[in-house]
């Protein structure tokens, strides 16, 4: 028993261990690539303008380091650099990875949950509920908007765990909150017109 | 005080031995004690509203759950405010009476109130603070809450602006195309290490397909066109539905720019929910979808809007601010700050909007809060580096050609324009925001959404100075011309001998070319184009900004006066306004700088922003040397607008609306007296109030019942109306009601005493109700003949909400915020009843 859990714990360490490395890895990775110093070289003389992109650190940033192969020979080579513009830009493409990540499974998140609210549910109370309870809870309300199916139906009859409870309500009040304010916001046009 | 104590306390052991015999029902404690004890857990921004909170559930239909059998004992009394009873138990040990103190929804507050209550928070502070270690601790964290709190909201605002900023430019590339090296890229992004770009297509890299290329599989020909078209519509058409949708589903307050409101709020207006959880989350997530659809909005008004969630949802960690409306709203001023912080990176800039727009109280302490907050929102967003240049904003711009004297005329030029078309766009956007309003329009939000949606992309598409986003085309228009520059507007005509003439990057002016040209008459449709549907986008049911609309067409207006003023230097050289400073081979006019100062004049005319505006430009340039043209450019676009309605776009939307903004800039000259605009009017019946005793409980009850008033004046007796003091509708509805509640023997008979010492009374009498605790004892009054513009002095520099009018020391009647608005409406020959709050 004791060896099992010893064999366990090790192999979760050896994993751990192994996740480490990789993001160390993915971040050192990360890294090399986010950098770049960008040379925009202008049209000189019967030379095409251009740009070279190279993977140098702050120091090396200059048209000297980056241009290659360089397009002008010899006594040229000063005065094409000299117009040549170099800058270096850093980026995160962490950051961006997660942030965008981030953003779209919210997103999801709240288009899911819209759903939910707006079409699973009120099927869902019908087949638990039959369909005069229905009825009587829309009358109570008066409302036909979505999520105007207030929970009380609910609450009413079954009395449930307290956590459940707290949260429906919380749920209940929220919704009526929106509801209001879809009400003076969409239909009656008092604020934010 | 004492007997009262003891009196409640003995109430609340009874309750709780009942609650101890009832323990069979498990649902009955931790129902309501819970509830009770996190009033305001998932409460968007009412967290003072403790009463409030418990309120709504009484008030309606979900009871507790509860068994039916306890009802009688839980269920409330219906009361008069808004129907709604108050709440049943409330923990009597902290605070008597919660709910004091509180507002309504749609309500304004008392300022002078508020800045009592803390400074007598304050002092109370102080004074335990010399008592014990603890204490001390005590007051030197409460003095630094509000540095620590600033600092979050900078943190946190920053840390969203950044993630809105990298969203959005995405989700703006993802209508063209998509990164096959990793689908979070953007179209820069994608092509950031490719060695494939050319000098003359910069952003063309075989990792980045664009949707015609990834269908049909070849990137020329009309049939790649015509998908790349489809493509643009319909992804416009999905994140403008799904932006509407989500707003309308979850948080209809995230609509529209926000910055009227906040105006409102800061102004001391109460609109519940407005700056809470949900609509942070919803605005946040709509206003990428938004600006990434294309419509013709910018993403900087709603940032100030977010930053401002930002703030009201940080007091909620603070007691200092949680309770306290007029502090709350000092911390909100300085997040407006840090809005315009983010938006365009310009920290100074935004303290100074902060100051100049939206604020209504600023005090010096509010500058330096917000200048700190400011900072460190900078900073946040600097080391998030959304753009990956190092840059707070896509259209950060950097050059320093010089200016000259005679350029002045053409500056003022584009202030006059920015002026009449700041002008126009307000008048044609509330006429139709008019018609939104009252008409079938209304009614049919998604719809409009999706129709203006398609529309702009309709026409966007093939004019590619609309197609790309506003932020884009701002950033194209304000670069000036190099050697460097491939784009369209760049398509001068090479003189022969350019290779050997100088060694810097600067160019000497050149007569247009082909490209040139081509770009000119696509600018002139992108303007008119942009004109009309700014118009109608402002106001949507979407997130919608306002500074990036105006400042691209005033962006395109300049730039196309620059080029036009460019030429004509090349062109006549020798006439004698350009002989002397602009010689052949000179570069004496930059196009990007008439750009600049375009936009500058336009934003100035729509939001009659001076100083903040040529402040936020000037560091967005970081070039000290066109502060006078800008100066000059919104000082005259200020002018021009002002001569045709001296109202900006946001005061114009705050009229719309009927909030209760009392304008500080606007001046009253009108020569009335506090007695023409007092209530009660003359054939009014007498003004409703409360007598220092003698009023029964069911009296004061029935007469508060009877009238919808916000508060009562008290008196000593009705004959002689001589004032004692100003009680509050919701303060004394909640005291009775709690009374009613917890205190002994309070029933209909017994009396409402405000004075300090009961009246003898007969030995069979019910006990009286103290109510002294509740009484504001020092309202403002001011006399009959007071003239108005006195009394609106008073009003605004002191934030009141009402005043009593007082005839020979005898209380005659009383003048309200709303009174004051429906007085200056009516001298301004508008509605009167076009004022719609308290």
């Amino acid at each position: 028993m004791l060896a099992g859990l010893a064999s366990v714990r090790e192999k979760i360490i050896i994993k751990l261990t192994k996740l480490v490395n990789l993001t160390i890895s993915v971040l050192a990775k990360r890294n090399s690539e986010d950098i770049r110093c960008k040379c925009i070289c202008p049209p000189y003389k019967d030379v095409e303008g251009q740009i070279y992109k190279q993977n140098v650190s702050l120091k090396d940033c200059n048209c000297l380091h980056v241009v290659e192969p360089m397009p002008v020979e010899g006594k040229d080579v000063e005065a094409y650099c000299l117009r040549c513009e170099c800058k270096y830009e850093e980026r995160s493409s962490g950051t961006i990875k997660v942030t965008i990540i981030m953003y779209l499974s919210i997103l999801g998140m709240l288009l899911l949950y819209m759903v939910y609210l707006t079409l699973l549910e009120p099927m869902l109370k019908r087949r638990l509920f039959g369909h005069s309870q229905l009825i009587q809870s829309d009358d109570d309300v008066g409302d036909q908007q979505p999520f105007a199916n207030a929970h009380n139906v609910l609450s009413r009859s079954h009395s449930r765990p307290n956590m459940l409870n707290k949260v429906e309500h919380a749920q209940q009040r929220w919704r009526r909150q929106v509801q209001e304010q879809r009400k003076s916001v969409f239909d009656r046009h008092v604020v934010l017109s | 005080m004492s007997q009262f104590v003891a009196s409640l306390f003995k109430k609340y052991k009874a309750c709780g031995d009942k609650g101890f015999t009832m323990m069979e029902n498990p649902g009955y404690i931790s129902g309501s004690f819970d509830r009770l004890h996190h009033p305001s857990d998932d409460d968007d921004d009412d967290m003072v509203d403790i009463a409030g909170a418990t309120l709504d559930f009484s008030s309606s239909d979900d009871v507790p759950p509860l068994s039916s059998g306890n009802r009688g004992m839980t269920t409330s009394r219906a009361a008069g405010m808004n129907g709604n009873g108050p709440s049943k138990l409330v923990d009597p040990l902290e605070d008597p009476v919660p709910g004091l103190g509180t507002y309504e929804d749609f309500n304004t507050i008392d300022w002078v109130r508020e800045k009592s209550k803390d400074r007598d928070r304050h002092r109370e502070i102080t004074k335990k603070s010399r008592q014990s270690t603890v204490a001390l601790l005590h007051s030197v964290s409460d003095a630094f809450s509000g540095w620590l709190l600033m600092l979050l909201v900078g943190l946190m605002s920053g840390a969203l602006a950044g993630g809105i900023d990298i969203a959005a430019h995405w989700l703006t590339d993802m209508k063209d195309g998509v990164c096959l090296i990793g689908f979070w890229f953007n179209h820069e992004h994608c092509c950031w290490t490719s060695n494939e770009t050319t000098f003359q297509e910069r952003d063309r890299c075989p990792q980045w397909q664009s949707w015609g290329e990834l269908i049909t599989g070849t990137s020329e020909g009309a049939f790649a066109y015509v998908v790349n078209y489809l493509m643009y519509i319909l992804w416009a058409l999905l994140f403008s539905f799904l932006a509407v949708i989500l707003v309308r589903a979850f948080a209809p307050y995230a609509c529209g720019s926000g910055i009227p409101e906040i105006k409102t709020i800061l102004s001391g207006f109460i609109i519940r929910g407005y700056l809470g959880k949900w609509t942070l989350i919803i605005k946040t997530i709509t206003l990428v979808l938004a600006v990434s659809s294309g419509l013709s909005l910018g993403k900087e008004g709603p940032l100030v809007h977010v930053a401002c969630c930002c703030a009201n949802i940080l007091c909620h960690l603070f007691t200092k601010y949680r309770k306290n409306e007029a502090k709350r709203r000092e911390v909100l001023s300085a997040a407006a700050a840090v809005g315009v912080s983010v938006a365009f990176g310009a920290p100074i800039g935004g303290v100074l909007f902060s100051l100049e727009e939206v604020s209504y109280y600023f005090p010096l302490k509010t500058l330096w809060r917000s200048f700190f907050a400011a900072l460190v929102a900078a900073f946040t967003l600097r080391s998030i580096n959304p753009f990956g240049n190092s840059r707070l904003v896509l259209f950060y711009v950097e050059f320093h050609a010089p200016w000259h004297l005679v350029e002045l005329a053409p500056f003022i030029l584009l202030g006059i324009f920015g002026g009449l078309w700041g002008a126009l766009f307000i008048r044609a956007n509330i006429a139709w925001c008019k018609i939104r309003k009252s008409t079938r329009l209304g009614h049919y939000p998604v719809i409009e959404v999706l129709v203006v949606a398609a529309l702009t992309a309709l026409v966007a598409y093939p004019n590619s100075y609309t197609r790309m986003s506003g932020a884009e085309l701002i950033s194209e228009l304000f670069n000036d011309c190099s050697l460097l520059d491939s784009s369209q507007l760049c398509g001068y005509k090479q003189p022969a001998n350019t290779s050997e003439t100088g060694v810097g990057n600067s160019l000497a002016d050149r007569p247009a070319g082909e490209g040139l040209y081509t770009a000119l008459w696509q600018l002139a449709l992108a303007l008119v184009f942009k004109m009309m549907i700014t118009v109608i986008t402002f106001g949507m049911k979407v997130p919608s900004g306002l500074f990036i609309p105006s400042m691209a067409v005033g962006a395109i207006a300049g730039r196309l006066l620059g080029v036009g003023m460019e030429q004509l230097a090349y062109y006549n050289h020798d006439s004698f306004i350009f002989k002397g400073w602009c010689s052949p081979g000179a570069d004496c006019i930059t196009p990007g700088l008439y750009a600049m100062v375009g936009a500058a004049a336009c934003l100035g005319g729509v939001t009659r922003m001076t100083v903040s505006l040529v402040v936020i430009m000037f560091e967005l340039t970081g070039g000290l040397e066109y502060i006078v043209p800008l100066m000059a450019a919104t000082m005259t676009s200020k002018w021009v607008a002002d001569a045709f309605g001296r109202e900006g776009i946001y005061e114009a939307h705050i009229r719309l609306n009927g909030y209760p903004f009392l304008e500080p800039k606007e001046e009253f000259d009108h020569s009335s007296l506090a007695v023409d605009v007092m209530r009660p009017r003359r054939s009014d019946p007498a003004l409703a109030v409360l007598t220092q005793d003698g009023m029964t409980v069911g009296e004061v009850e029935a007469l508060v019942e009877s009238t919808h008033y916000s508060g009562f004046p008290v008196v000593v007796s009705p004959e002689s109306q001589r004032l004692v003091g100003f009680v509050l509708r919701r303060d004394l509805l909640i005291s009775i009601d709690n009374a009613r509640k917890r205190q002994e023997g309070v029933v209909s008979a017994s009396t409402v005493v405000f004075t300090e010492h009961a009246l003898a009374q007969a030995a069979d009498a019910p006990p009286p109700l103290r109510l002294r605790g509740i009484m504001d004892l020092s309202p403002f009054t001011v006399t009959d003949h007071t003239p108005m513009d006195i009394t609106v002095d008073i009003f605004r520099k002191l934030g009141l909400r009402q005043c009593l009018v007082t005839h020979n020391g005898r209380l005659l009647g009383i003048i309200t915020k709303k009174d004051i608005l429906k007085h200056m409406a009516q001298i301004a020959n508008r509605d009167p009843d076009s004022i719609l709050f308290n």
